[in-house]
């Protein structure tokens, strides 16, 4: 179990506990969080669940990106550098503290 | 206007095996998608990508998969309305009306939505200031090639799209290609033909740069673009083109009155109607206790939705079911001589 905070572009604040072998785009549907669509459902293949990792250390320490992520990314609403496919980041103890930031709009 | 027993939205898988459904138990139907082609997301996301759970078909891609769909109900000689988009369903005297954006206009007790997550639509620049000059001289895919003669054309994107035509259009115009990464997605030998185009200064290659701004006064004269660490550039443009693939667009589906759960439309599971009577929701777009959004669910759905077609397209007959290799009917309705 790890808690998450999921912060919108308006800055909103979510927090909540999301169980391991979850994504956390999963986290952030099952509890209502708004600000992440995920239209494909977690397939990687729409890229509406994607959000930003400011904090430069958690970034280094996520799991590293599987092929194919970039390039869905690159069809994203302004990637960054530090963006990420939330239904990508599956759930362990090692995220809890974990926050992540959504873009102004996923579609 | 064009009277029928149903109105198909959205020609992806779950559509089309409906559409077989209807026409096994004798009913009409038109089929309306507003992509140019037929198949949703199996055609336009993975046409070459095998799929493995089609019951009973081991293996087949996306396009094969729609090719054997299509072929299943060419028996019916069902209409197709492609590249238009239902825009507005209106009930009177308990029929449906069904307007398209191109003006067509359909009659029916009832309509399918089979719409998946929407209609396909080009991921436009997030930049306000772009929006001025959509349709003109920013573009989001190419009708005319000879309109960029002789001009300079800013090209965003790092896939098959943006790296074929920044190639296609070196040849005639001074063509820019920025990208906001070094690794491109597009085919290899594509990859390698722009960085040889880069190197010997046909093409202007930039990366790890996006779109900041266009500017112009009353038509189109540059583009600035920013990197993350907030240098910025001003190139000439006479035309910037952006290709970032596609996003759905619920769109007009959103303004019906169907009580929808996140992009999503309620159904009744005994027969895929929504809380409009007459209005049935399969395949991707429908949810309920269970839901998954698999090709498979999506052709028992369109399977129960058609029989509940039945009942407001033939109100004085009582449907009576049969199974294809027995009832002779359903062979007369499939052209099968035995
Ligand atoms: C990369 C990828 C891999 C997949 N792999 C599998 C797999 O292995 N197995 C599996 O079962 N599923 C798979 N899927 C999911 C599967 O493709 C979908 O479940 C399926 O396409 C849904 O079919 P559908 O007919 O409901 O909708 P879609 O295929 O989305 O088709 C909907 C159509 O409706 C049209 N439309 C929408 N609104 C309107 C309107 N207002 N007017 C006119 N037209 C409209 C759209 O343009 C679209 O063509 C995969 C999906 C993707 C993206
Ligand atoms: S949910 Fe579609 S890419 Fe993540």
């Amino acid at each position: 179990m790890a808690k998450i905070k999921y912060i919108e572009f308006n800055g909103t604040e979510h927090e909540a506990d999301v169980a391991n072998g979850l994504s956390v785009m999963e986290g952030a549907i099952q509890n209502d969080i708004p600000g992440i669509d995920a239209d494909c459902g977690g397939g990687m293949s729409c890229a509406t669940c994607h959000v930003y990792i400011n904090d430069d250390e958690w970034f280094k320490k996520l799991p590293e990106k599987e092929m194919g992520e970039d390039d869905m990314l690159d069809q994203a609403f302004e990637p960054k550098s530090n963006s990420r496919l939330s239904c990508q980041l599956i759930v362990s103890d090692d995220l809890d503290g974990l926050t992540v930031h959504m873009p102004e709009k996923q579609v | 206007m064009i009277k029928t027993d149903v109105v198909i939205i959205g020609a992806g898988p779950t559509g089309l095996f409906c559409a077989h459904q209807l026409g096994i138990i004798g009913l009409r139907c038109e089929i309306v998608d507003n992509l140019d082609k037929i198949g949703g997301q199996c055609i336009e996301l993975y046409p070459d990508k095998p799929i493995y759970d089609i019951p009973a078909v081991p293996k087949c891609t996306g396009e094969e998969l729609t090719n054997n769909l299509i072929e299943q109900i060419k028996p019916f000689n069902f209409n197709f309305h492609l590249s238009d988009r239902v825009q507005e369903l209106k009930n009177e005297n308990n029929k449906w009306l069904v307007k398209t954006l191109n003006g067509k206009e359909f009659e029916t007790p009832n309509i399918v939505i089979a719409g998946g997550v929407g209609s396909f639509e080009p991921r436009k620049f997030p930049t306000k200031s772009a929006e001025k000059y959509d349709g003109k001289s920013v573009l989001y895919s190419i009708k005319d090639k000879t309109i960029f003669k002789d001009k300079s054309v800013v090209i965003f994107g790092g896939g098959d799209s943006a790296l074929d035509w920044a190639i296609e259009l070196s040849n005639s115009s001074r063509v820019t290609l920025v990208h906001r990464r070094d690794e491109f997605r597009g085919a290899p030998a594509s990859v390698q033909k722009i960085k040889e185009l880069s190197d010997n200064k046909t093409i202007n290659l930039i990366t790890k740069y996006s779109i900041k701004d266009v500017k112009g006064n009353g038509s189109l004269e540059s583009v600035e673009i920013k990197s993350e660490s907030g240098e910025s550039k001003v190139i000439k443009a006479d035309y910037v083109l952006g290709f970032f693939g596609l996003i759905m667009q619920l769109g007009p589906i959103a303004e019906w009155g169907l009580n929808l759960d996140k992009k999503t439309i309620p159904v009744n599971t005994e027969n895929f109607e929504t809380n409009k009577k007459g209005i049935f929701a399969i395949g991707d777009i429908c949810t309920y206790p269970g839901k998954l959004k698999l090709i498979l669910s999506g052709f028992h759905e369109g399977a129960l939705a058609a029989r509940g077609c039945f009942k407001y397209a033939r109100p004085d007959e009582k449907y009576r079911f049969e199974f294809t290799t027995a009832s002779s009917t359903i062979k007369d309705r499939l052209g099968v001589k035995e």
